[in-house]
């Protein structure tokens, strides 16, 4: 795995960016840019990143960058990439579509699964904070169960679609869940997928201080903290091979346990119904428990 | 050599747009514009298209992904009608306001419901401000010359915009008659490559579009956008005649015009209607009345100075619409009052709604409509629009 100090010292994304404090998808996006470097077209549909890339006639992305509509992210950039096949420039310059989940999970599935199908050569990353985050915060669907948002003031009564298995469905030849919280992961990914050709498919869990209600200075750990109770599975598939990641995998492997569900639900504001209701938490776990039982099974172990 | 072959419009479409020699073509198919695109894919197939064809799940997609190609500074052609075009309304704002020159035919055909795929141009008349140069075609020939005059109007570095040919479903569509067709390289001294000179996609000098541009500027990027409207304008007539000085064919410009120098009332109307108007003027004149015709090519930008000059001369103007703006009026009839009031000639607009959905509309019906406009002139009001044909 990359090293902090092997990562290219280059900055795609500005200080300067108008992202809020602790914004986790900015971190993400940082390490995701530098592992794919300058020749890179940027495919950004409304999401938070509408917003962070900052306002014209100035911009905090130091790469090509086509906004697009909401629903449009895997239709815009399999233009873009028809285009740079015409020019023979589909082996120099890699495109990526950089959308939220709700642009993914909901308003954009449609867009993406077609690009998908057509074996578009691109990167569609979906930044999932769980939650329409630049509207102020409604549900998606990628939002998890019991969450406030203020679309389900009382709660979010259904659990989240499993969008990276709904991917790897699509016999793409790369499938990744990640979370920006584990920086040199994000990097190794994306170098690895860049190198890969056909639609490849990166889902990042980035945390987001603002919408789940924790400090802006807690990112990293909540993340992290995702990851070490479960609640968050990171995996890979290339090919027909499903592989964990990194933590995910110690825990698969029972090398570590997961923390308890509660490390992760307790210090944020967003599962304060939820955190009242002892069914519902043993709902949220017995989801878990599920979701791991099923990708055990796609990477047989 | 140019060749003349018969073919219905759709066709005529897309060997125009074979001739242009586009880069990427993303299409979805939709009756009754399918054949457009099927034959788009036989040219990419064959070989005789050296183009991207990306075959989208849907018209929204469709327009996106012409937005992408587009982007990189490619010449990127689509086609659609009615239902598609709807669904694609939110993406022909983008490419408007994008500024990328895509070049779209529009097949007008009924929105449902119920399901209707006959002739009816509220389609493209909703369409009208999403910043998309609006043509209407009446012949095969036309809609084939008019798609390479738009790729050349619409890539002019003082235009950038996207742009429609509008033709009729089936009354063009589906029927054939001879047009003459030119490989691209007899037509590349007319229509040169497209070469984006505001902006592109490329990481050699990255810049970005359409990121968040607040109160302080986006008034002035859409009075950015009217303008190349207003050069669209001026260009129209210049393109027109370089293309009949190198091919001897042109189309009437904004307004082609049947025997209206003499005419006291005149009729104008859109599409095959235009032309269908002008056998009426013909069995008037034969009895010694003065009527004309005159048919509107060009919806966006609109002709105020060509409308206000045919009426300086004409006692009363019968606007046939095959549209309906419902709790107003026809589009265009609105849109040539709202150019004479502008003016200092200011005679009766009779207003007709005909043809919706595909009913047919005959010269013998547009004998009536100016046998109406006579008696408006004569009482120097038009009154209420009327609806031609109406069961009640």
């Amino acid at each position: 795995m990359v090293t902090i100090k092997e990562m290219p010292r280059e900055e795609y994304i500005e200080c300067g960016h108008a992202a809020c404090a602790g914004c986790g998808a900015t971190i993400g996006i940082r390490h995701a840019l530098k592992a794919l470097g300058k020749d890179t077209i940027l495919v950004v549909p409304a999401c938070c990143t509408s917003v962070i890339q900052g306002l014209y006639p100035l911009n905090a992305l130091h790469l090509p960058v086509l906004n697009v509509a909401f629903m449009t992210a895997g239709a815009s950039a399999s233009g873009v990439a028809a285009g740079l096949r015409y020019l023979g420039k589909d082996k120099e310059i890699t495109v990526m579509a950089w959308a939220g989940d709700g642009g993914t999970y909901d308003i954009g599935i449609q867009a993406l699964s077609g690009a998908a199908e057509r074996k578009t050569n691109f990167i569609y990353t979906c930044y999932n904070n769980q939650a329409y985050g630049n509207t102020g915060l409604q549900r998606s669907g990628a939002t998890p169960f019991g969450a406030y948002t203020t679309t389900t003031p009382t709660g979010k009564r259904e659990f989240p679609k499993p969008m990276g298995r709904i991917m790897a469905e699509h016999d793409i030849p790369y499938v990744a869940v990640i979370c920006a919280s584990y920086p040199r992961l994000v990097f190794d990914t994306y170098r690895k997928a860049r190198d890969i050709v056909g639609t490849r498919y990166i889902e990042m869990l980035t945390p987001c201080p603002t919408g789940w209600r924790f400090p802006g200075s807690k990112s990293i750990e909540m993340g992290r903290l995702a990851v070490e109770t479960g609640a968050w599975i990171m995996w890979e598939k290339q090919g027909e091979d499903w592989r964990f990641l990194d933590r995910s995998k110690l825990i698969a492997e029972g090398k570590v346990a997961r923390r308890p569900l509660m490390d992760y639900l307790k210090p944020q504001g967003q599962f304060y119904t939820l955190l009242r209701d002892p069914a519902m938490i043993e709902q949220f776990e017995r989801w878990v428990d599920r979701e791991w039982d099923v990708m055990k099974r796609r990477v047989g172990c | 050599m140019p060749k003349t072959i018969s073919v219905t419009g759709n066709l005529a479409a897309a060997y125009a747009a074979k001739t242009a020699n586009p880069a990427v073509i993303a299409a979805y198919p939709i009756t009754p514009q399918t054949e457009i695109v099927e034959k788009m894919a036989d040219f990419v197939e064959s070989g005789e298209l050296k183009a991207e064809y990306v075959r989208v799940e849907s018209e929204h997609s469709a327009m996106a992904a012409c937005i992408g190609a587009s982007a990189l500074g490619l010449r990127t052609f689509t086609a659609t009608s009615s239902h598609g075009l709807a669904l694609m309304h939110e993406m022909l704002h983008w490419a408007g306001r994008a500024r990328l020159p895509v070049v779209m035919p529009v097949v007008n055909r009924a929105l449902g419901p119920p399901w209707n795929i006959w002739v009816d141009h509220t389609d493209s008349m909703a369409t009208r401000d999403t910043g998309w140069i609006q043509f209407y075609a009446a012949n095969n020939q036309e809609v084939y010359d008019t798609v390479l005059e738009l790729f050349r109007l619409c890539e002019d570095p003082e235009v950038v915009l996207p742009g429609m040919v509008c033709l009729d479903a089936f009354i063009l569509s589906h029927t054939s008659t001879a047009i003459v067709v030119y490989d691209h390289d007899e037509i590349s001294g007319f229509l040169p490559a497209y070469q984006p000179g505001h902006w592109k996609l490329d990481p050699d000098d990255p810049m970005a579009n359409g990121n968040i541009a607040g109160p302080e500027y986006y008034y002035e990027l859409s009075y950015a956008i009217h303008e190349g409207f207003e050069a669209a304008r001026k260009l129209i007539p210049i393109i027109e005649q370089d293309f009949y000085k190198r091919f001897g064919r042109r189309h009437g410009g904004f307004i082609n015009a049947y025997r209206c120098n003499d005419a006291e009332v005149i009729l104008l109307a859109m599409g095959t209607m235009g032309e269908e108007a002008q056998l009426a003027v013909e069995h008037l004149r034969d009895q010694g009345v003065a009527a004309g015709s005159a048919r509107l090519r060009v919806f966006r930008p609109f002709p105020v100075k060509e409308v206000q000059a045919l009426a300086a001369k004409a006692k009363a103007f019968v606007v046939v619409d095959r549209s309906l703006s419902y709790g107003h009026a026809g589009a265009a009839a609105t849109e040539i009052r709202s150019a004479l009031y502008r003016g200092t000639h200011h005679i009766p607009v009779l207003g007709f709604v005909a043809g919706l959905g595909g009913r047919d509309v005959r010269y013998t019906d547009m004998i009536t409509m100016i046998q109406a406009g006579f008696k408006a002139a004569d009482k120097g009001e038009a009154g209420a629009d009327q609806f031609y044909g109406l069961k009640r």
